[in-house]
């Protein structure tokens, strides 16, 4: 049964900051009743009632988006790697050179096609 | 409190036969030197490097194959066991490394610099910005590297020796694919839309390859296929969980392969997606598709061929005769191929349905035959042009035979060679995969094959007919010619001719591959 104790505090943490953060905003957050606020919530990109005509919307973030992505899979992989890095040995280092060698290949075509500058 | 952590112990490290898995780490290694040229190279050297790191890649690779195959009897799991290294995955992946190397002929074409595929995808079709992307000159040079990684996909694909490496596969295949389809030259919003519709469909039928999966990781506790027939065989093959995760997994291969009932993607991709890539799809996607097929029915599922073949008779027949009959209603060229590559499907699961020796081989055989004659096809379909690029609607090419009869008789030569006439591979491979069925007890299967087979000789006999026996448009569409388009066709043309004349000695390399059925 004590094995399960850490679980439940986990999950009581994260209800604790989840309602603790709605919470709290209504409490300090600033009140301004404008056109913006009453729009839908959509990350990034305009709501969707699109011109007429086909409208475009920046694709920018998708980009930033996906090399975070990208980043953070790499992480993934490099935490338990690291943690375990004593009894991989020499073909774990090879193997995860080779895994961080494609994933900085992505990142040098972003990088040198001006995926990264945002205007 | 005891720690929840364990202390790990020694990690037995997994070891990778980087020599048998050469091909494939070739051929995305060269994918993945692409990308840094696009990243690091001047726009103007682009072209140029890119042709030659896809070319020295898909050539380095295939000689590579060669040289296992040719090594000692290959029968070995690479890759702890992920990955299967026999002599039809090897048969397999030279089809595709040969017929990929044939389609880049294609993507690589430039006539009068005007690449088949468009200048700079993001500019809206028929914009001020598309206009100037065109006048600039731009290229889109990330076709290589993509192209590249969807032919590393589809080697992987046949060899995959479990589930969750053959989903990898199939994603690694497909994502390239479905942008590619979006990059054509000329009709992009038509492109666009081909893209939009396999991306989604490909995205529905990919979830029903996983759920399949899952279910079946359910059944057997494993995703390895070798597991899944060992628990099948111990279990027996009455559970639920079992009998719904083959038929997920079934819609999602049988999908790929576009047979019906899932074959609604097909004619719209193949007509959208610019000619070359059509190519490339409907010769290389479909042997990566029918290999995967293969190795999941031969291998995963071989001892409960008993439930699934009732399944798959229906889907066999189905899709011989909706491929061959709805064809003939078409008025488009590319269209109407697409409807043949729907029916050569089927022709193709009676060959799997048969489960024996002779079915493999003779599959192995059909789909590189096959393969040849659907490159050499698309490649003459790319050189017959009007004004706006290729003339697409079938009343265009009347009288093409008066005018142009080298072209045209080769195009009939290819059409023969779909409808399965004599002296054509297309007879040889049609004869061995009935054959094949028929020695496994299939016989109604083998009948509604020759009937489709008649159906479809109506439609490619009335091109020969509109091409030959027709009045020349007085506008007719112009054929233009260029080395790379031209070897294309002609080695189309010469396999085909080969394969139908002497065609011992392949039928004897594919019998010779499937001798030892895929490794375990």
């Amino acid at each position: 049964m004590n094995l399960y104790v850490p679980i439940v505090v986990l999950g009581a943490l994260a209800l604790l900051f989840a309602v603790g953060s709605v919470i709290m905003g209504s409490f300090t957050g600033p009140k301004r009743w404008n056109r913006a606020r009453l729009e839908a919530y959509e990350c990034g990109i305009e709501p969707t009632p699109q011109p007429v005509g086909g409208g475009r919307f920046p694709v920018k973030y998708y980009l930033t988006a996906m090399l975070f992505i990208v980043f953070d899979i790499e992480i993934i992989f490099l935490y338990p790697w690291a943690v375990a890095f004593d009894h991989m040995g020499l073909f774990g280092l090879v193997e995860m050179v080779l895994f961080i060698v494609t994933v900085l290949i992505a990142y040098a075509y972003v990088w040198r096609r001006g995926g990264l500058e945002w205007d | 409190m005891t720690p929840v952590y364990m202390a790990a112990g020694d990690i037995p490290t997994p070891h990778i036969e980087y020599g048998r898995l050469a091909p494939v780490l070739i051929v995305l290694g060269a994918a993945c030197v692409g990308v840094l040229v696009e990243a690091l190279a001047p726009r103007a050297q682009r072209y140029g490097l890119q042709v030659l790191v896809s070319v020295v890649g898909l050539v380095a690779a295939f000689a590579w194959t060669i040289a296992l195959g040719i090594g000692d009897q290959p029968h070995h799991v690479a890759a702890m066991g992920a990955v299967g290294v026999d002599g039809p995955t090897l048969f397999i992946q030279g089809t595709i490394l040969v017929l990929a190397l044939m389609s880049m002929l294609l993507i690589a074409e430039r006539r009068h610099e005007d690449s088949p595929f468009t200048a700079q995808a993001s500019t809206v079709p028929g914009s001020p910005e598309e206009r100037e992307s065109l006048v600039a000159g731009l290229v889109q040079t990330e076709i290589y590297p993509l192209v590249l990684f969807a032919v590393g996909g589809m080697l992987i694909f046949p060899a995959a020796n479990d589930l969750l490496t053959m989903f990898v596969a199939l994603e690694v295949m497909s994502l390239p694919l479905y942008l590619l389809c979006g990059l054509a030259r000329r009709r992009r919003l038509l492109s666009q839309e081909a893209a939009v519709k396999y991306f989604l469909l490909g995205a529905f039928s990919s979830a029903f390859f996983l759920y399949g999966t899952a279910m079946l990781y359910g059944f057997a506790g494993s995703v390895r296929l070798s597991e899944i027939a060992a628990a099948i065989s111990k279990q027996g093959g009455d559970e639920p969980l079992l009998l719904a995760g083959v038929a997920l997994l079934s819609v999602g291969l049988l999908f790929k392969m576009g047979a019906a009932p899932f074959q609604a993607w097909k004619p719209d991709v193949y007509q959208g997606a610019p000619t070359a890539l059509t190519a490339l799809m409907a010769s290389c996607t479909l042997v990566a598709a029918v290999g995967g097929v293969l190795r999941v029915f031969y291998v995963g599922l071989e001892t409960l061929r008993w439930d699934w073949r009732p399944m798959m008779w229906a889907v066999a027949i189905l899709t011989m005769l909706v491929g061959a009959i709805v064809a003939i209603t078409q008025t488009d060229v590319k269209r109407m191929l697409a409807y043949s590559s729907i029916a050569h499907g089927g022709f193709l699961l009676t060959g799997v349905i048969a489960t024996n020796k002779a079915g493999l081989s003779s599959t192995l055989f059909y789909l590189a035959a096959y393969g040849f004659t659907t490159v050499g096809a698309f490649a003459v379909i790319t050189m017959v042009r009007d004004a706006g690029g290729e003339a697409g609607h079938l009343s265009r090419w009347a009288g093409l035979g008066k005018r142009q009869p080298l072209v045209a008789g080769t195009f009939a030569f290819f059409l023969l060679a779909f409808a399965g006439i004599p002296l054509t591979s297309g007879f040889t491979g049609k004869f061995a995969v009935f054959q094949a069925a028929m020695a496994g007890g299939a016989m109604p299967l083998v009948i509604v094959g020759v009937v489709s087979s008649a159906i479809a000789a109506f439609f490619y006999v009335r091109v020969i007919v509109l091409m030959f026996f027709s009045e020349p448009l007085a506008d007719g569409p112009t054929v233009s010619f260029s080395p790379a388009t031209a070897t294309a066709v002609a080695v189309g043309a010469f396999v085909t001719l080969v394969l139908g004349v002497i065609p011992a000695p392949a039928l004897h390399l594919a019998q010779s591959a499937a001798n030892q059925l895929f490794v375990r």
